[in-house]
């Protein structure tokens, strides 16, 4: 009985920050100021938030196959996320969506990532890298 | 198995928590898909309602102690991955 408790008492609290990660996450999106940033944001906050809640679901069910399924999807959002994120923030660099005014730094400016989308032989595009 | 604690434990409250604040992040991210300024920030809104949406299928499956749909949130972060490949596969071609 009290073990259950403690075992309730566990899902709630990783329930409820994985909750609160995926609003953090959606604050990030909202409010920070250009597309590379809101990605920071959704990618890393979200993740974890994800990776929480299916903690909970294993948990809450402590039996093998939930928690090998639970474990298969946390595994499954480390694995893709990086690759989406890493694809979108290409193609978006790639065409043109600028930078915040204020970012300190950008290592691409100037190479091939900056005028091309993707592996197809096509001619760069002109060197209007900040539109905006 | 333990309705009884189901009944009084810490879960009463957490649960209707944790959906109010994935429902709080759901109409966020969907602010930002109404005004981002290029497609691409509304893919990355998309993404993020699909994390919401996984989510929400978890805390669904504790509620109601049916472990059924979890499978649907493997399902759906499947088709989360995909479509957001998709898109920016779709995209890669458009020049600005």
């Amino acid at each position: 009985m009290t073990l259950e408790l403690v075992g309730e008492w566990v899902v709630a609290v990783l329930l409820v920050l994985g909750a609160g990660f995926m609003a953090v996450a959606a604050l990030g999106v909202l409010r920070f100021p250009d597309l590379y940033n809101r990605m920071q944001a959704a990618g890393k906050a979200g993740t974890l938030a994800k990776m929480l809640i299916m903690s909970a679901v294993a948990v809450h069910f402590a039996d093998t196959s939930v928690t090998a399924r639970a474990l298969l999807i946390s595994i499954f959002f480390l694995m893709t996320t990086p690759i989406a994120g890493h694809i979108v923030s290409r193609v978006a660099y790639a065409t043109g969506v600028p930078l915040w005014p204020g970012s300190v730094r950008d290592d691409l400016a100037g190479t091939e990532a900056a005028g091309r989308a993707g592996d197809d032989p096509e001619p760069p595009l002109s060197s209007s890298r900040r539109g905006g | 198995m333990s309705t009884a604690a189901a009944a009084t434990g810490p879960l009463v409250w957490a649960v209707p928590l944790a959906l109010a604040l994935m429902g709080l992040a759901l109409l966020v991210a969907f602010v930002r898909l109404a005004r981002g300024p290029t497609v691409f920030d509304r893919v990355v809104a998309l993404d993020l309602s699909v994390t919401v949406v996984v989510g929400a299928i978890g805390t669904f499956a504790i509620e109601s102690d049916q472990s059924l749909s979890v499978r649907a949130a493997l399902v759906v972060a499947l088709v989360g991955f995909l479509g957001t490949l998709a898109l920016a596969r779709y995209l890669e071609g458009r020049k600005r």
